[in-house]
């Protein structure tokens, strides 16, 4: 089922969470919402679940406008940030909850329910806990539970409120795998809040990028990283060093330097004003000797080699701190050590500028 | 040192305040043996009181605990104009002697009063008559279910009902399965405090009643009557049943806070865990 959000908007007191908002999310389509911790992403979700409403705008399912279509009747699965497991329910009764809800003529038999119910806990692994109670459940199970009793009542829409948020990191990386498998079984369409960008980006079919209530971009993940429509966007997605500087009559300058650089992705192109530079720590190149105005001076401060890349700490010459990211053979080769005075070249970067 | 002299202290306390006067109400209830025990009891009037008492209670608890619920989810869940206000006003009939409760009624509903006139002219006797006694009782009784309840709503907030709807719950399947069940060791807390009361009512209940020999007399006023006809051993021996209940009723609530605590622990436990 495809969901179309017009022209959403939600205040809560004089507080704007969801900010004049349009999407459109294709049938079968797993889409993560990205945003920072307050940029409205759960309010969002809920209002497209129906459990909030918006205070303009519509939600419309499969074309037809959903504002008087009550929650039960939604058919949307949602699985909240918090589980909200029924405490005083075994992990089976959680389960087989939204089957024992349905009015008695369409009510599957008891045995058509308990088969149901064991065929899903088998389907995220914990047919073994069938008789527990939720407190009785590591967080990675619950998340697992929750995702279960979502899925009992076949629902047509799947909203996922971080559903990874509370996990340690290899429990998540686990389980992100198994939704994706999930999801290329029963193409449900899906929608997944995250602020954990690499969950984005490995998850989702499309990326919205939220922020104080709207969207900075939508796109694939390829989209969005390498080609960030604006500077919060980039910022947000991966590490990046940020360099504040001017640009004069197209030259660029960090600090006094003037620095000429190739590769800049630009947004806007004015002559003049503040500029923003952002490179990415993987994108600097550490070389010894100046190369022209394509390389900047940097001091080394810190060297951290565990890890597939050797992770370098510097200070540039105007103050900033910069990270840098290289393989291990060219750390060999440049026999780095604190305090070297090296230079740095950025291979690729972003600028984005303000006029004054 | 201090430690054994405070313990000391309480100890000493509790028996001469709690302990010995508990064995005396059994000690003087059968004082005049077994037999004169049960005669006290089985008497008429006794029998009245007591089924006055029971009958008070059978209606007293359910609205109380019906109120208590509707009052606290209405609290816990929704933002109303008003709210403060229902909040202070739960709380009048504690802040309040029972004393000037029952003068409120006779006040509102004695047969001179408007009101009451109406419902005589109708046939209808609240003041010294049955439904006095009740009004009087669900009055003093009125903020107990729902005080003990309207924090452990709120401790288990709306995410579960809200997971129950989603999940195609009706409102009355989600009340029944979900937040009832969540509720449930608190509502009986309620449920056992306000039945407590509600047997054990002397104050308001005495303005109201009019100390009609086997009408409207309830247990403890029905204790009182004896008691002020020198017939010692039969008021101890009603008095006997008043204090098993109260004993059945500490019980309880021992037995009940164990069930209820844990809740609000559990929920502070994730409150602090999504805080940080
Ligand atoms: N019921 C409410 N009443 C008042 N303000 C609210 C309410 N719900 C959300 N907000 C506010 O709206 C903003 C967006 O909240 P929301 O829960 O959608 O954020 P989020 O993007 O999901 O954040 P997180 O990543 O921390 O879960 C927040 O600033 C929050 O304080
Ligand atoms: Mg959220």
């Amino acid at each position: 089922m495809s969901i179309e959000l017009r022209n959403i908007a939600k205040k809560f007191g004089d507080f704007v969470a969801v900010d004049n908002l349009n999407l459109h999310i294709e049938t079968g389509e797993l889409v993560a919402l990205l945003g920072l911790s307050g940029s409205g992403k759960t309010t969002l979700l809920r209002i497209i679940a129906g459990l909030e409403t918006p205070d303009t705008g519509e939600v419309l399912f499969h074309g037809e406008d959903a504002s008087d279509v009550s929650v039960r009747e939604r058919k949307v699965g949602f699985v909240f940030q918090h589980y909200a497991l029924f405490r005083h329910m075994t992990v089976f009764e959680n389960v087989a909850f939204g089957l024992r809800v349905i009015p008695r003529r369409a009510r599957p038999a008891e045995a058509a329910i308990a088969r149901r119910v064991h065929e899903l806990l088998k389907l995220v692994q914990l047919d073994f806990l069938a008789d527990r109670y939720p407190s009785q459940l590591s967080g990675g199970q619950r998340q697992r539970v929750a995702l279960a009793r979502t899925l009992a009542v076949e629902p047509k829409v799947l909203l996922l409120d971080e559903p990874f948020g509370a996990l340690d990191a290899k429990v998540r990386q686990e389980l992100r795998r198994w939704l994706r498998r999930l999801h290329d079984e029963i193409k449900i369409t899906s929608v997944f809040v995250t602020h954990d960008q690499e969950e984005a980006l490995e998850l989702a079919n499309r990326i919205v990028v939220m922020n104080q209530g709207r969207i900075e971009q939508i796109g694939s993940a390829e989209e969005v990283y390498h080609h960030p429509a604006n500077a919060f966007v980039y910022n947000f997605l991966g590490n990046v060093n940020l360099f504040h500087g001017r640009i004069e009559n197209g030259r660029v300058f960090l600090g006094d330097t003037a620095v000429e650089l190739e590769n800049t992705h630009a947004h806007a192109h004015p002559e003049t004003g503040k500029a923003v530079l952002y490179v990415r720590p993987h994108l600097l190149e550490i070389v010894m000797k100046p190369n022209g105005k394509q390389t900047f001076p940097a001091t080394v401060k810190s060297i951290n080699p565990a890890g597939p890349q050797v992770k370098i700490e510097l200070v540039a010459e105007w103050g900033d701190m910069v990270q840098v990211e290289i393989d291990h053979e060219r750390y060999q080769a440049l026999h780095l050590e604190p305090g070297a005075n090296v230079f740095l070249r950025p291979k690729e970067q972003k600028l984005f500028v303000y006029s004054i | 040192m201090v430690r054994i002299a405070l313990i000391t202290i309480a100890m000493v306390f509790v028996a001469l305040f709690i302990f010995i006067p508990v064995i005396a109400v059994f000690a003087e209830a059968l004082r005049k043996g077994v037999g004169a025990y049960f005669a006290a009891i089985a008497n008429p009037e006794a029998r009245a009181a007591i089924r006055l008492t029971l009958m008070t209670a059978a209606i007293a608890v359910p609205l109380n605990v019906t109120f208590g619920i509707a009052a606290s989810w209405a609290i816990a869940r929704f933002d109303f104009p008003g709210k403060q206000t229902l909040l202070t006003l739960i709380d009048i009939p504690f802040s309040v002697s029972p004393v000037i409760s029952g003068m409120l009624f006779v006040l509102l509903l004695g047969v001179r009063a408007p009101l009451g006139g109406f419902l005589a002219a109708h046939g209808i006797r609240v003041i010294f008559a049955e439904p006095g006694i009740v009004l009087a009782t669900l009055f003093v009784t009125f903020p107990l279910a729902a005080r003990e309840l309207i924090p452990i709503m709120q401790a288990v907030g709306s995410e579960e009902e809200e997971a129950a709807i989603v999940l195609g719950a009706g409102g009355w399947q989600m009340f029944f399965r979900v937040t009832i069940p969540n509720v449930k060791w608190g509502l009986l807390y309620g449920l056992v405090l306000c039945n407590a009361r509600a047997m054990g009512e002397f104050g308001a209940v005495s303005v109201v009643s009019g100390h009609i020999q086997g009408h409207t007399n309830t247990m403890p006023l029905y204790v009182e009557i004896l008691y002020n006809d020198f017939q010692f051993a039969a008021a101890f021996a009603v008095s006997s049943l008043l204090t098993m209940l109260a004993i059945a009723t500490l019980i309880a609530k021992r037995f009940l806070e164990r069930r209820v605590v844990p809740v609000k622990q559990a929920q502070d436990e994730l409150a602090v865990k999504v805080a940080a």
